[in-house]
């Protein structure tokens, strides 16, 4: 049974059918003809962001926080041009999103039209697939596809060009369409051979380590994992992608591992005997040098993207498939083998690894200067606004204070640009994350410098009700950079002095765009602070906290060398026990 | 780790932009193209690229995986030289006059490669073979004097009554 539609009311009714709730978007001359019956949809909320980059990781947000595929809407030429970052930073973050740009008419296409960008030659190698419709008729079909291949196997960014013509024309639309994706097949079964072959490892290892990444929350499997590590006794570390996929709070957590990781959770890799790799892809902000990273380990490698496989780490088992369907195989496995009586003991391990922590906690130490410690601050937001809350970073030294000094109990309150390391992430991101789940609580921590990149959708906030709460860590710098420069280029702060603490007003600044300004520059105002913010709640609030300029994220693995070098503060190298391992 | 020369088959589907995907791919993660040539199949939405990679052995895992992640790319085969038969075309034209022709002839004879026209001082010489024939023909024909020479990309088949398109219709049918 089809109807007659047109182009544009084909696009929105798909985009209904589907299961979309929110578009977050700005309408121009090319995608015009979609907006107009948008604006008679009764089931698509329609979010009118400031810029497209903000539209793109509001869509990001909504789906890291909701797990559902988030859609962001834009024109031709710039419009889908500034959908460049949000898209490129949803490709390395694995995040379901489809992006929908208008295109000049068909006819025009090729001609250097007004606003023609060949978007979809650009988003060729930052999208999961990406499609130009050609004819009216395949516009259901090509939103049903872009929505599969979004969500599943390993999830990404679609986008779907619509050329002008195409929304105007006339044609045939019905629901449910017929995918046809004859090469799409994501293998989402393990293979029985490899889950008893990893299982066998599992049960004999001395020293394993539960290597957790992102793709563990992608196939929404915490309480799998959780299950596994209980059963195990295994050490679980959890990346910068999977934070909360693991409580914070279980002993067997050894915490973040990587270039900013833990000591005991950076050191449990490099000392350990067996890598169960959970839907992580042994990324270099992880392994450092690559070439001595765990050097006597057996790797277990288990993804649903058989190209991490071996990718950058070579696999002694690897396992293909949906992260949840395997840690519940690899359960039943073990389970198996313990029956039988088949168990290493890992006491010892576990002794060492305690002695790592005890040794090597995290933590700072409090500025000479008597300013205010960007730590204190996370630390405090994370403690009062508590485990529930939603957290959302931009990225640097703040996003990795955010990533230590908060403690995650649960799955998708932790959300960040890891891959893409995309400055500006965090307002846009947590106001897609709020729209998502208006019922949590949703900080966003960012840098003053980030915060200066996309601060526009607070408007976007105030005037559709998103009431997020933004903490801006403002040491008035770009405090990473400022960091390696500190470090590495002998204190020569070139241009990352910028000089926010003066310039602009934050206050003012988040008056201006309806919201509550508010500030702090003492510890002692710091808990008062976070409890005034919290309790406005009915509009967008800022806090710009004023912290020093010096701090640094401690522990540190200095880019390009080996993880046996990591600092545990500055110029503190941990000293291992040659009985240790 | 020595590089070697491998000859992927790739099935793909033919729709606009999938040459352009195949080609960013390879570019994109630092792969290096010998040759490619891309042609229909017996089934009309199919299409069937030869593409002639030298990389290392691990390294080609990574290029087959990460073709088959494109959405468009149906099915690859690696194509072994002693079980397979690969064939690339040359246009060659060569300097040919009185003295000369018959010596061009000849030795165009002996590589079975036909002479496809004429020219009074020239002759455009097809040929057909292995990347060595290929070459050896050229060697030869260059004292003469080479004008112009093109050069198609390889194509090639599995020896056997087998066909790698034969699983096309299954493909198809499974995924809706």
């Amino acid at each position: 049974m089809s109807e007659t539609l047109t182009g544009a009311q084909s696009l929105v009714r798909s985009l209904e059918s589907v299961g979309a709730e929110v578009v977050f978007g700005i309408p121009g001359g090319a995608i015009l003809p979609a907006y107009d019956p948008l604006f008679d949809s009764r089931r698509l909320r329609h979010i009118l962001v400031r810029h497209e980059q903000g539209g793109g990781h509001a869509a990001t947000g909504y789906a890291q926080a909701t797990g559902k595929v988030g859609v962001t809407m834009a024109t031709s030429g710039p419009g889908a041009t500034n959908l460049v970052t949000p898209i490129a930073d949803a490709y390395m973050d694995s995040v379901p999103l489809v992006a929908i740009t208008g295109q000049v008419p068909s006819a025009a296409i090729g001609t250097d039209a007004f606003q023609e960008a060949d978007i979809v030659g650009i988003t060729m190698p930052i999208t999961k697939h990406n499609f130009l419709v050609q004819s009216v008729d395949d516009i259901p079909r090509t939103i049903a596809e872009a929505f599969h291949l979004a969500s599943t196997g390993r999830p990404g960014p679609v986008l779907v060009d619509l050329p002008k013509d195409v929304l105007q024309a006339q044609g045939a639309f019905a629901w449910p369409p017929v995918l046809d994706l004859p090469g799409y097949h994501p293998t989402t079964r393990p293979h029985a051979k490899q889950i008893r072959e990893a299982a066998r490892l599992i049960s004999s290892a001395k020293r394993p380590v539960l290597y957790v990444g992102g793709g563990v929350l992608k196939a929404r499997a915490a309480v799998e994992l959780r299950v596994l590590a209980e059963l195990t006794g295994i050490p679980v570390v959890t990346t910068l992608m999977a934070r909360g996929a693991f409580p914070d709070s279980h002993p067997q957590h050894l915490g973040m591992p990587g270039m900013h990781g833990t000591v005991a959770a950076v050191t449990a890799l490099q000392k350990s005997d067996l890598l169960i790799c959970l839907g992580a892809r042994f990324d270099d902000r992880v392994t450092g040098k690559l070439d001595t990273f765990a050097p006597g380990a057996t790797v277990i490698h288990a993804d649903i993207d058989p190209a991490e496989i071996g990718k950058n780490r070579a696999a002694d088992v690897p396992i293909v498939g949906d992260c949840r369907e395997t840690i519940a195989e690899l359960v039943l496995a073990v389970q198996e083998l313990y029956r039988t009586g088949t168990r290493a003991d890992i006491s010892g391990w576990w002794s060492t690894l305690d002695g790592w922590r005890t040794t090597y906690p995290l933590g700072f130490e409090e500025p000479e200067d008597g300013s205010l410690a960007p730590q204190h601050v996370v630390s405090r937001i994370g403690a009062l606004a508590g485990p529930e809350a939603v957290y959302v970073s931009g990225v640097g030294q703040h996003q990795m204070f955010a990533s230590q000094y908060i403690s995650y109990e649960h799955p998708y309150t932790w959300l960040n640009s890891g891959g893409l390391g995309t400055m500006g992430y965090a307002v846009p991101a947590a106001m897609g994350a709020k729209v998502g789940r208006p019922d949590a609580t949703v900080w966003a921590i960012d840098g003053d410098g980030c915060f200066q990149m996309t601060n526009q959708e607070l408007v976007t906030c105030a005037i559709e009700g998103i009431p997020i709460k933004v903490a801006i860590i403002n040491n008035g710098n770009l405090g990473m950079v400022r960091q390696w420069q500190t470090l590495f280029y002998e204190g020569r702060y070139s241009n990352t002095n910028l000089q926010s603490k003066r310039i602009p007003d934050f206050v003012k600044l988040a008056d201006a765009m309806g919201c509550v300004g508010l500030r702090c520059d003492s510890a002692a105002e710091v808990d008062a602070t976070i409890e005034k913010a919290m309790a406005i709640d009915d509009v967008p609030v800022v806090v710009d906290f004023l912290v020093g300029t010096d701090a640094m994220v401690w522990p540190m693995v200095p880019a390009g060398t080996s993880n046996d070098e990591i600092l545990a503060a500055r110029d503190t190298r941990p000293v291992w026990d040659a009985n240790d391992v | 780790m020595a590089t070697t020369r491998h000859t992927l088959s790739v099935l793909v589907e033919d729709k606009p932009g999938v040459l352009a995907r195949v080609a960013s791919l390879f570019s994109r993660r630092g792969f290096n193209i010998e040759s490619l040539a891309v042609g229909p199949t017996e089934h009309a939405s199919v299409s069937r690229m030869t593409i002639v990679v030298a990389v290392e052995d691990s390294p080609l895992e990574q290029v087959t995986k990460q073709l088959n992640k494109l959405i468009n790319v149906l099915k690859i085969v690696e194509l072994d030289p002693a079980s397979s038969v690969q064939r690339e075309l040359l246009l060659v034209k060569v300097k040919a006059d009185l003295t000369s022709r018959s010596h061009v002839l000849e030795t165009a004879q002996l590589f079975r490669a036909k002479v496809v026209d004429v020219a009074a001082d020239a002759v455009t010489i097809e040929a057909t073979g292995t990347t060595d024939k290929l070459a050896a023909l050229i060697r030869v024909l260059e004292p003469f004097g080479i004008r112009e020479l093109v050069q198609s990309g390889m194509v090639a088949v599995a020896r056997g009554s087998r066909s790698m398109t034969g699983a096309e219709t299954r493909l198809r049918s499974a995924a809706s």
